[in-house]
């Protein structure tokens, strides 16, 4: 039904534009119009398609609203109040209105289900006679205002403007959204454990926590285990990441020829794009068994799934992050410094360190600033290599976890949201939250301060 | 250049002091593009000598031959003589990087490094280690803001970053950061242009102070910037040297027609 209703609302908005711009066209010839044709045109089109498109809307959840409503009102009040046999009860009629096959004994809904059809029927014929009524009316309102000293074009840009900033809206909101979301619930949690407790506790086992009555006096909630896991992977990651992609930036953005250059920057931007859960069963299938072996040869005890093995995995999944934000801003700094260097007698390597390098160094700094929070946000390669184990540890050879890892854990499967285990898991991700969130203001403040430096 | 076997390109250079640099049929190929064709001109010791000329006539290319700046080009190729103090500035055994040290650059654009004042001075001394200790960096920072007049502007803020000067005081930051390396040669493409009066004719200024103690050549757009700060000129055209000479005669009688033409400003 959405389907015709819109093939109906692109044509009308065609026509109009088609109808209003062949009028201010014709006009034209006479007088000297304010906006070409084309804008009273696109104006006549947005005053068809706009209230069409918001007659729809509304229109559709009023039905929704509506049948539901009648719907209810025809079945058993006994089982209207019991909220689980309602909501069973509303998704078993509108399988049975749009013709779905539904299990079970369905005599008692057959009057709510001729309700709900009937109802929707009124509701979408309303909506169509609604909806050409709006268009036509737009259609003809646009048209009579077709006149030489209308401004079609600041109106239609100013239509443009608005929807521009509807998108952005949306995105904003989002973010605020989730970030509310994940805030109610870590409140929540903090009910049931204390904050302290949390931040500070160093055993880390949500397990025993299912039963209520075990919940914050069971101890299990203190995330430093975590916090240390998380930071040794990260640091471990960014040992290989940094020098490796600093060093292979500068060697792309100063000394490399053209040629290597435009063969090993989509390479590396390739390395960049493979999923994560592919390097993940990389460090799980090869490192982590390479390094248990070399680690015996050695006589030294490491467990099938350790921090090195997913830290020197997630340092080659950032490698191209580092090297590729480098190499932009090393790329960045001004020929005519190189050259101001280069005149006063330095060689190559003493300008890149001691004028290039320090120039570019917020955008580096940034850049690693960039790949830490990608390294702390990473999942899948420490589920994969690192294992699920909150052992506090600041050795690399240990199994660790990590607060992703334990967030991915928590929520697998089926899990009531009122426990507190299951909201540990939004207590985790705000921390989560607020360590890359501080983080990237810290790099987004550096560039900022770098940007200054050269306009 | 007391040995060349060449006869000077121009009588005048005989009646002038001692040449610094000797060009004898430089030649420049950017690919396939011949930027410069048969060069042969003499650049006297101590003293301001200016290139002038249309856009894209030479000037600057064969400015950057001088410190070899043009080999950070890769598809650049220069053949011919070119000498300084009858030492050929192109022979494989001498290092570009220990030219430049000799022979300084100034550019169009101010281009300071994002470091203090006085680091910008001090670069070029400490890559050189030109002084032992403190004491002695400070001495040759100061004497390089000194003469390039620009300490009273900045004593009191020597820690302040170079790019926070003003254009005018930026170009002198680099002329001092140039000076500070006591190079023989300074080389200054177009220094002014990107200038207001008031900081060009300090920099005039400084240069006519600087012509005492260094070879100076300066590359401009402006005729009266050269016929106020340069002993000798020289005229480039379509790549090659039209004619060179003292200053005042290239400006008030040019032997060539195309000369005459471009300073009274029928074409460039």
């Amino acid at each position: 039904m959405s389907l015709i209703y819109f093939s109906l609302l692109l044509l009308m908005s065609g026509f109009a534009y088609v109808l209003a711009r062949g009028r201010a066209a014709e006009g034209a010839r006479g007088a000297t119009f304010h906006s070409r044709p084309a804008y009273h045109g696109l104006l006549a089109g947005a005053i068809v398609a706009l209230p069409m498109f918001a007659v729809f809307a509304i229109g559709s959840f009023l039905t929704g609203f509506a049948a539901e409503r009648q719907a209810l009102a025809a079945l058993d009040p006994a089982l209207v109040a019991d909220p689980l046999r309602r909501g069973a009860a509303l998704r078993q009629i509108a399988d049975l209105a749009a013709g779905r096959p539904v299990a079970g004994d369905l005599s008692a809904l057959t009057a709510a289900v001729e309700t709900w059809r009937s109802v929707r029927q009124i509701a979408i014929a309303a909506i169509y006679a609604l909806g050409l009524a709006s268009g036509v009316a737009g259609l003809l309102f646009a048209l009579r205002r077709i006149a030489p000293d209308f401004k079609a074009r600041n109106r239609f840009e100013r239509l443009v403007s608005i929807f521009l900033m509807l998108c952005a809206g949306i995105a904003v909101l989002t973010t605020v959204g989730i970030v509310f979301s994940v805030v109610f619930e870590t409140f929540r949690f903090f009910q049931r454990v204390s904050p302290v407790e949390f931040l500070t506790g160093t055993h880390w086992s949500p397990q025993t926590a299912i039963r209520a009555d075990q919940g914050g006096s069971s101890g299990a909630f203190g995330i430093v285990p975590l916090l240390t896991g998380t930071l040794l992977i990260s640091t471990i990651a960014m040992l290989v990441a940094g020098p490796i992609g600093l060093f292979a930036a500068i060697y792309m953005a100063e000394y490399a020829s053209p040629r290597f250059r435009a063969i090993a920057k989509p390479v590396l931007e390739i390395l960049a794009g493979i999923p994560t859960v592919v390097l993940g069963f990389f460090a799980a299938l090869t490192i982590a068994p390479l390094i248990r072996v070399t680690g015996q040869a050695l006589g030294l005890d490491v467990a099938s799934e350790s921090a090195l093995a997913a830290g020197l995995v997630m340092g080659m999944m950032i490698i191209p992050f580092v090297s590729s934000l480098s190499d932009d801003v090393i790329t960045a700094v001004p020929q005519s410094l190189r050259d101001g260097s280069l005149g006063l007698g330095a060689t190559k390597s003493e300008t890149i360190k001691r004028v290039i390098l320090p120039a570019a160094l917020p955008g580096i700094v940034s850049a690693f600033m960039l790949a830490i929070s990608r390294a702390v946000g990473e999942t899948m390669i420490v589920v994969m290599a690192a294992g699920l184990a909150a052992n506090l540890t600041f050795n690399p050879l240990d199994a660790v976890t990590t607060f992703t890892v334990q967030i991915k854990t928590i929520l697998v499967g089926d899990q009531e949201f009122d426990s507190a285990k299951t909201l540990a898991a939004f207590a985790l991700g705000f921390v989560l939250f607020f360590f890359t969130l501080t983080l990237n203001v810290i790099a987004l403040a550096i560039i900022r301060k770098y940007r200054e430096q050269y306009d | 250049m007391n040995e060349t076997a060449n006869p000077p390109a121009t009588p005048e250079t005989s009646e002038g002091p001692r040449a610094k640099i000797t060009a004898r049929n430089v030649n420049v190929h950017y690919g396939d593009k011949h930027a410069l064709k048969d060069v042969s001109v003499d650049v006297p010791e101590k003293g301001v000598m200016a290139f002038i000329g249309p856009s894209g006539c030479g000037k600057s290319t064969f400015l950057r031959c001088i410190n070899r700046m043009n080999d950070t080009i890769p598809i650049c190729r220069v053949t011919g003589d070119l000498r300084m103090d009858g030492r050929d500035i192109y022979e494989p055994g001498l290092d570009p990087v220990l030219l430049r040290a000799r022979v300084g650059m100034v550019f169009q654009k101010p281009n300071p490094f994002p470091k203090s004042i006085y680091e910008n001075v001090a670069y070029g001394p400490r890559l050189h280690g030109l002084a032992r200790d403190r004491t002695e960096l400070d001495e040759i920072v100061l004497g390089a803001l000194k003469k390039a007049s620009l300490f009273d502007e900045v004593k009191d803020r020597l820690k302040d970053s170079g790019t926070s000067l003003s254009g005018g005081q930026q170009q002198r930051l680099c002329i001092a950061r140039a000076i500070a390396v006591r190079p023989e040669v300074i080389l200054m493409d177009e220094p002014c242009s990107a200038l207001d009066p008031i900081a060009t004719a300090k920099i005039e200024e400084l240069i006519d102070e600087l012509r005492s103690n260094f070879t100076i050549v300066i590359v401009t757009h402006s005729m009266q910037q050269a016929a106020r700060v340069s002993q000798r000129t020289a005229f480039f055209h379509l790549g090659k040297l039209i004619e060179d000479g003292v200053t005042d005669q290239i400006f008030m009688n040019p032997r060539q027609e195309l000369t005459r033409n471009y300073i009274t400003g029928r074409f460039g």
